[in-house]
This record gives C-alpha cells, sequence and structure tokens, in this order.
C-alpha cells in the first residue's frame, strides 16, 4: 500500500502552523478520506466540515495544494503525492480552527435577497412553465453552496468593499430575475445594494464552480445587461418593457 | 456549574432537514416563536442529497393516477404493516404540499404542457415522482430554506442537541452546545419538534452522513416516548461499490426508474428470477415486454428491476451468494444499453458526475457496480397521526424520525413528501398546543448539571477507549449481526457485543479542548448509536418472520399474526422493553382499496 505525507493547517483564529501526518493511500481514495484517516488516526480532535462525501451538499471546502476545491471531489490519483500535499481552509472568510471558517456572512447576505413573488395561478390551479424557459435557471439552482467562488472572488477579499453580495447571491438574485414565476423588479437594488457594478467579470469564480455554473457568462453579465438597460439607456429599457415579457433572457446568451 | 445562555421560543424545531425547515414555517406562520437547532451548516441535512424526487398523486404523467392508488402502493410496498390512517393523511395531503413549493420558487422538470413532470420509480405503479433532474432533494431544502429565513424563525446552525429538557410529564426544551465554542446553551420551550432524521451511521456501509446517529431517537426514547417498528431498516440497493472509499453511497433509483437494468456476471437479467406472488399481476415476465413499457406503451406491464427496495436488495444479495455477483461483490447496473447518451446526462446529470469522478466510470457507456447500502429507517418515534405529537406530552416528531408511515419497506419518494406533509402538521399542531399552554416550565438546576457532567465526561483524562474506534467497531458488529439478513444466533451475539461496546461507549476519551472537536461531537453521538443499535437488535429479535426491510434467515415466511401487530419499544426501569400490539383494523373505503 502506498503511503504519502500531508501537511494541514492546524490552529484556531488565523494562528496556526503546518502539521505533517502519513496518509495510507488505497484505490480511488479522495481528500476528505485522507482527513478523515488523519483525524481518527492522529489527531482526533482534527476540525473539518464534511456531510455527503459525494459534492452534493458543499460543506468540504478547502484548499487543496493551494487551489480551492471540494475534498470529497478530489481524487488523490489527480495529485502528485512525491510531494506532501497541502491542506489549508479556505482563505477567502475569518478562520475558526484548523480546517473550518466563519461562512456566516454568506448566510446574511442571503437574508437580504427578497423572496419570491410569484404571480396567480391559473385559472385550473396550475403553473405552466416550459422547461426550455426554466432551463437556465436550473442551471443556477444547482448550485451547492460550497462558497469556493466567494472564497476566490477579489472583490469579496478587498474588504474595503461592503455591499458586494458576491457571485453566489448575485446568480440566486439572477434565478430570481430570470424566474417565469417572480413579479419583482430586482434591477434596483441589484446595482444598489448588492454591488453588481463592483465585478469585472475576471471569471474566477467561474473557475472554481465544482458544480459547472458559468457564473459569469450566464449570471452576472445578463443581469450587468439589464441594469445597464435599465438605468443608462430608458429608451430601450421602455421598448423593452412595452413589447416583451422582461423576464426572457437575451436571445444571444441562450 | 458554568452559566449557560439560555434561549426561549414557544416552539423549538430540532432538525433543519426537510421536515424541520417545513415544521418550523407552519409553526411561525401560527404567529408563535420558533427556534430551529440543526447540527450541520444551514442547507446541509440529508434532505439535500435526495436525488429521485418526491411522489405525489398529481396525475401529470398518467391520469390514472390518484391518492387512492398511492395509498394501495403505499401499504402494499410497507407490506401492510403501515399506520393506515398516517398513510391516509399522506397520500391525500402530498400533492397540495408539492404544488406549494411552486409558489416558494421550486422548479421542477416540465411535462410538454408545462405542468410538473414525473418519472417512475419502484413500487409506483404510475410515473409519481416529481423531480428536478437527479437533485431533487437539493430543490427542496433550498427552496424551504430561502422561504423560511423570511419567516421569522431564529436558527441555530452547527448546535447540537445532547439532551431533552423533561419537568413533571412534559417536554420543556433542550440541553446543547454549539459546536464551534463548545459553550452549553439551554433551550426552553412550550414544545419541542424532533425533526432529526435517520441512523444510518449504525451500520459500517451506509448512505448517510455523519449526522444520521438517530439522535431524535434516543432523545425521545430517553424522554420516555415509544418507538414502533424498530426492526425495519431499508438497505437500498443500489449503493456504489468501488472503490472502497465510496462504497456506501447512493446510486439514486431514478437510474432504474429511467430504464436502468441489472444483470450479473453472466450478462443475465436476473430480476425476472424474483417476481414475488403479489406483485405477478403488475410486473413484466419477459425483456421484451419490459422494453415496450420503457418505449411507453401503456399496455406493457413495469419492468422487475422497478419491484420494491426489499426485494431488489435481497436478489442482488442472492445473486452474489450464488457466486454470479460482480468482482467488487455487487451486481451491474446498465443504463447505458437502453438510453443514449445524451438523455442519461440530461436526466441523471450528478450520477454521471459522481461516477465519472469518484469511480473512474462513464455510465453512458459502461454499466455500475452496485450493491446494497443502510439508507432508511422506516421504524421511529410512535406519534398520533393527525397531530404528529408523541406519546410525550410536549414532544412531537415528525420525517424520518418518525416512524409508522411506511411499514415494513419505504417506497422511494415517499420520504421527501412525508417530511412536507408531517412536517408542515407537526409545526402546526405544536403551535396550537404551545399557544394552550401558559409558560414553559423551567428546568431545575440539578437536571442542567446532570446534563452538563454528562456531556463533559469524555475529557476526563483517566479514560481510555477512542471515540472512532469504538464507533467502527459497533458499526460493524451491527453489519454483522443485525444486518440485511437475520438470524437468532447472530442477534443474541450482537445483543452480547452492545453491552461490550456500552461499557467501551463509557470510557471514551476525549483530546484537545471544547472548540469544534469532532471527536467530542462522536463520542456524545456514540450514546445514541448505542441505543437505536440496541432497539433495532431487540425489535429483530422480537419479529419472528420476513416482511419487507426485515429478513430473518430461521423465519423466511411472513406469518399472519406478525402481519396485524406492530412492535413498541420503550424504557421500564432503565432496561428497553419491547411488547407486540394489535393494530385498528382498516375501515372498509381503505380496505376495498387495496
Ligand atoms: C443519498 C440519499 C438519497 C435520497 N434520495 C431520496 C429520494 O430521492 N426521495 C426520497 O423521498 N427520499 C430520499 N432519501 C431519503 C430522504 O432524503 C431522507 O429520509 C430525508 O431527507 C430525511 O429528512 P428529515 O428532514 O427527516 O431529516 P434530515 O434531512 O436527515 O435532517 C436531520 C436534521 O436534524 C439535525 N439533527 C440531528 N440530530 C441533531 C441533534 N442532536 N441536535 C441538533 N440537530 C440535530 C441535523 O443536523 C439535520 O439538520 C434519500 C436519502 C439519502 C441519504
Ligand atoms: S467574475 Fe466577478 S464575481 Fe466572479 S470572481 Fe470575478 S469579480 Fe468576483
Ligand atoms: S455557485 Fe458554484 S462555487 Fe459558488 S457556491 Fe454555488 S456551487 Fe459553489
Ligand atoms: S462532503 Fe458534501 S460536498 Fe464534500
Amino acid at each position: 500500500m502506498a503511503e504519502a505525507q500531508f501537511k494541514v493547517f492546524r490552529g484556531e483564529g488565523a494562528k496556526g502552523e503546518l502539521f505533517e501526518f502519513p496518509v495510507e493511500v488505497t484505490e480511488g481514495m479522495v481528500v476528505l478520506d485522507a482527513v478523515q484517516q488523519i483525524q481518527s488516526r492522529h489527531a482526533n480532535d482534527l476540525a473539518v466540515r464534511w456531510n455527503c462525501r459525494a459534492g452534493k451538499c458543499g460543506s468540504c471546502s478547502a484548499e487543496v495544494n493551494g487551489k480551492p476545491r471540494l475534498m470529497c471531489m478530489t481524487r488523490m490519483d489527480e495529485l502528485s503525492l512525491d510531494v506532501p500535499v497541502l491542506i489549508e481552509p479556505m482563505r477567502g472568510f475569518p478562520h475558526m480552527k484548523d480546517l473550518v471558517t466563519d461562512v456566516s456572512r454568506n448566510y446574511e447576505i442571503n437574508k437580504k435577497i427578497r423572496p419570491l413573488t410569484p404571480k396567480p395561478r391559473e385559472t385550473d390551479g396550475t403553473y405552466r412553465m416550459q422547461q426550455e424557459d426554466i432551463e437556465r435557471i436550473q442551471e443556477f439552482h444547482k448550485c451547492i453552496e460550497c462558497f469556493l467562488c466567494q472564497n476566490v472572488c477579489h472583490v469579496i477579499r478587498d474588504h474595503s468593499v461592503k455591499e458586494f453580495a458576491g457571485p453566489r447571491f448575485l446568480i440566486r438574485i439572477a434565478s430570481l430575475a430570470m424566474h417565469p414565476l417572480d413579479t419583482l423588479n430586482r434591477l434596483k437594488e441589484l446595482k444598489d445594494v448588492f454591488g453588481l457594478g463592483y465585478c469585472n467579470i475576471t471569471k474566477c469564480c467561474t473557475e472554481v464552480c465544482p458544480e459547472n455554473i458559468k457564473i459569469t457568462d450566464n449570471g452576472i453579465i445578463p443581469l450587468k445587461e439589464r441594469v445597464a438597460g435599465a438605468f443608462y439607456d430608458p429608451l430601450a429599457w421602455l421598448w423593452k418593457n412595452l413589447t416583451s415579457n422582461s423576464k426572457k433572457i437575451p436571445e444571444k446568451n441562450k | 456549574m458554568e452559566s449557560y445562555e439560555v434561549k426561549e421560543h414557544d416552539v423549538l424545531v430540532i432538525g433543519a432537514g426537510g421536515a424541520g425547515l417545513r415544521a418550523a414555517i407552519e409553526a411561525s406562520a401560527q404567529g408563535v416563536s420558533v427556534g430551529l437547532v440543526c447540527k450541520s451548516l444551514l442547507g446541509k441535512a440529508h434532505t439535500v442529497m435526495a436525488e429521485g424526487g418526491m411522489a405525489a398523486s398529481l396525475s401529470n404523467a398518467d391520469p390514472r393516477d390518484n391518492w387512492e392508488v398511492h395509498f394501495r402502493d403505499t401499504i402494499r410496498g410497507g407490506k401492510h404493516i403501515n399506520n393506515w390512517q398516517m398513510v391516509e393523511i399522506f397520500c391525500q395531503e402530498a400533492a397540495d404540499r408539492v404544488s406549494e413549493l411552486e409558489e416558494w420558487g421550486a422548479l421542477f422538470d416540465r411535462t410538454k404542457e408545462g405542468l410538473i413532470a414525473q418519472r417512475n420509480f419502484g413500487g409506483h405503479r404510475y410515473p409519481r415522482l416529481a423531480h428536478v433532474g437527479d437533485r431533487t432533494g437539493l430543490e427542496l431544502i433550498r427552496t424551504l430554506q430561502n422561504y423560511g429565513i423570511h419567516q421569522g424563525f431564529e436558527v441555530y446552525m452547527e448546535c447540537c442537541v445532547v439532551e431533552l429538557i423533561k419537568e413533571k410529564d412534559q417536554v420543556c426544551g433542550a440541553f446543547g452546545f454549539w459546536r464551534e465554542s463548545g459553550q452549553f446553551i439551554v433551550f426552553k420551550a412550550k414544545s419541542v419538534v424532533l425533526a432529526t432524521g435517520g441512523l444510518g451511521k449504525v451500520y459500517r456501509v451506509t448512505s448517510n452522513s455523519w449526522e444520521g446517529t438517530g439522535d431524535g431517537h434516543a432523545l425521545a426514547y430517553r424522554a420516555g416516548a415509544e418507538l414502533v417498528d424498530m426492526e425495519f431498516v431499508q438497505f437500498h440497493p443500489t449503493g456504489m461499490v468501488w472503490p472502497p472509499s465510496v462504497q456506501g453511497i447512493l446510486v439514486t433509483e431514478g437510474v432504474r426508474g429511467e430504464g436502468g437494468i441489472l444483470k450479473n456476471s453472466d450478462g443475465k437479467r436476473f430480476m425476472f428470477e424474483y417476481i414475488p406472488d403479489a406483485f405477478a399481476a403488475e410486473t413484466s415476465d419477459s425483456e421484451e415486454e419490459a422494453s415496450r413499457w420503457l418505449k411507453g406503451d401503456p399496455e406493457a406491464r413495469r419492468p422487475p428491476e422497478l419491484l420494491t427496495r426489499d426485494v431488489v436488495a435481497k436478489a442482488i444479495r442472492s445473486e452474489r451468494i450464488a457466486g454470479r455477483g460482480s468482482p467488487h461483490g455487487g451486481a451491474f447496473l446498465d443504463i447505458a444499453s437502453q438510453r443514449d447518451a445524451e438523455y442519461i446526462k440530461k436526466k441523471l446529470p450528478s450520477m454521471y458526475h459522481q461516477f465519472m469522478k469518484l469511480g473512474n466510470l462513464d455510465i453512458t457507456s459502461t454499466p455500475m457496480e452496485v450493491g446494497p447500502t443502510c439508507h432508511y429507517v422506516m421504524g421511529g418515534v410512535r406519534v398520533e397521526p393527525e397531530t404528529a405529537m408523541t406519546t410525550v406530552k410536549g414532544l412531537f416528531a415528525a420525517g424520518e424520525v418518525a416512524g409508522g408511515l411506511h411499514g415494513a419497506n419505504r417506497l422511494g419518494g415517499n420520504s421527501l413528501t412525508d417530511l412536507l406533509v408531517f412536517g408542515a402538521r407537526a409545526g402546526f399542531h405544536s403551535a396550537k398546543y404551545s399557544k394552550e399552554i401558559a409558560e414553559a416550565l423551567n428546568p431545575s438546576e440539578d437536571l442542567l448539571k446532570k446534563m452538563e457532567r454528562f456531556s463533559l465526561e469524555p475529557f476526563d483524562p483517566e479514560r481510555t477507549e477512542n471515540p472512532y474506534s469504538v464507533m467502527a467497531d459497533l458499526q460493524e458488529t451491527m453489519e454483522i449481526n443485525a444486518g440485511i439478513v437475520r438470524t437468532k444466533d447472530e442477534m443474541e451475539k450482537g445483543l452480547e457485543l452492545l453491552q461490550d461496546l456500552k461499557n467501551r461507549g463509557e470510557k471514551v476519551r476525549v483530546e484537545g479542548n471544547r472548540q469544534y472537536n469532532p471527536a467530542w461531537h462522536y463520542a456524545l453521538d456514540l450514546k445514541n448509536l448505542l441505543c437505536v443499535a440496541e432497539a433495532i437488535t431487540l425489535a429483530a429479535l422480537n419479529r419472528e418472520e420476513s416482511r419487507g426491510g426485515h429478513t430473518r434467515e430461521d423465519f423466511p415466511e411472513s406469518s399472519e399474526y406478525f402481519q396485524n401487530v406492530n412492535s413498541f419499544i420503550s424504557d421500564k426501569e432503565g432496561s428497553m422493553f419491547i411488547e407486540n400490539r394489535e393494530r385498528e383494523p382498516m375501515p372498509e373505503h381503505l380496505e376495498k382499496l387495496l
């Protein structure tokens, strides 16, 4: 059985250091398995979050060799085991203990988003929506709230910007703004409360998303276009509102 | 004694999966103050992992469907020992609870007419499961979460309840700790709703996460409530078996619902050999008929891969024992030969991803290897069907922790809807109950001291056992002695071993401090796991017949006596007591639906 070395960050409140542990490697093993092996054999009190072990819950986010990843979906055979594997907590959030960070800010931002305000049901009591009209939003609904995108976004890391919602919540607002049933106009708050304008489309968020959601191309950019249309081009805005259901995704983004 | 943080609510909901969130939403809607506690971050409960869908007779896919057929399927799937009052309520309210989710933002896959699409699943006569690809649980929990955070209840996340507080004969709160700081917290409440989910972690091979330690079952038992049907544990037929590190991770039944077939190492589609008489009339008896069904022929009967889970799990096990298993001791699940790659990726995207990533296997071209994994517990806290109240005053239960609805075997998709129907009922009735009470009773100092002492014992340096090893030994013991197939001798041995494990459990030693210390959390979970392990084994020993999820090698047939009784477990002077009681007979208007 092969053996690997792991260097795991341990400590509290950002104070800590890397500790080295041996790991016995078995076939098909993922990084989370290795961390749990360390926990059960060498460091019983090693703090780490996990739940589903299958990339479905978004709990096990960390930085593996400096890259933000889900530990349960990172196979050991993707990594070079000639050098120690480095496991650190997400850097973009306040540190709590070992691999666990304080992600509570995300929950606070989410609370500020106004909930879906649906139009009334059809006379037969149903809602009718066509599959092709919801496909784009279903993509955003795949989000498992791993917060890796929030972790890498430089606007969030630059703590001077307070009102930026971050990629995860911009696509959540996009999923409401493009929802066939929603009746609210969310464009003003996108600009004023959620700081859409701060995003300069570096696409770092899209690159790390384990659900492969095209956060920027399919979410943020269309929102930016709508906001620009609404606030900087009154004629276009009027035209859009008069001619069609403004919820429709602009043709060119389909 | 430390000074504790004290929080007071009219209703305290323990658990933030589908059941807990739905209960908190409903209780808040009644205008009372509600607190919601969960061990993980909000949105990470088991519910998020559910894949295939939620069952409700919306009859969008087949007009022949209605609540009565759903009732029939649920009772037949549960092998006739379900609490029929619960099943009746469940089937009648399921459709409303599911469509209500649309108003809160859920986006299910659609039919051509723009309605909620429904898919086939084991044991359901017609396509009945509302779904979103294979990530239905995520849609459910996120919808409830995002709607719920605006309903005014307070959320305590990464907070773990260690014990319920009971004064006189009434539950009046809970004692717990914050995982982050390790500090204790006392909840005072006029009523408490348990929505703590299942207990899969009592077995080694399971689809459940670290949270599934049967806390609610054990909390209720220790508070004096009755548990029902604890012998019935569901082993899902299709868990991953290879590589070892992913053993037990679920492969949704949706794969078979979308046409996937099971084959043995001879390449034979073996499920045709395992059709029980009771299901023969509605199951295909040839590959030719099954393939017509897949093409949508309404005259063709359902393929045998869609028999109930207990039947399929046992069939896979028998094939393996007969030497026809797959290389890693399972069976082959093949969808690649039945559907084209685009369709598979569209309908089962997360299965595709999961096997690609974790198993190095492309399910659009290669069969998967699958085998049984502990998935769900049908047994649970006994509740009153209408109100979800347990046998203890002020204590309610809903979702997987409650027993009775699913009988001896749960149909896939019936859990998610269960969370909604009975979550809402538990929320409503706990609020109503709280309104009728002037003030929550105060927990006595002595009681709190005792709870504090118990919680801190694992830090005693005199102790010697590693909590991780005791837990692993417990899981192995249950796997061997009270697993899929059971015998008297093994279970008696199991009970003895559990006694040893209990003694070791009392000696577990935790290093480090109280801050976010998983070893400490495991040490406390252990007490609950040991409690539910004993309940399962005792109940399984008691039921001398085979039925649904409970299979006795020494009693392979079903018995008439046991068809009419359910088993009830309660605490009698410090030891576990079990008795069988007859069910009220089903009224005629329901009987005739079968
Ligand atoms: C992989 C998988 C796939 C599934 N697929 C389907 C499907 O397609 N269809 C279907 O119908 N069913 C499915 N199921 C079953 C279904 O998901 C579960 O039965 C259901 O989600 C349980 O919901 P719940 O609300 O009862 O509890 P859970 O979702 O398990 O939530 C339990 C909650 O209780 C909290 N808790 C537990 N103990 C404590 C404590 N001591 N203190 C504080 N909080 C506590 C937890 O933190 C958590 O928030 C699946 C299950 C799994 C594991
Ligand atoms: S594209 Fe925008 S949201 Fe995404 S990481 Fe860059 S700045 Fe942040
Ligand atoms: S958008 Fe992607 S990266 Fe961001 S939280 Fe959701 S799943 Fe994670
Ligand atoms: S443990 Fe759920 S995403 Fe990794």
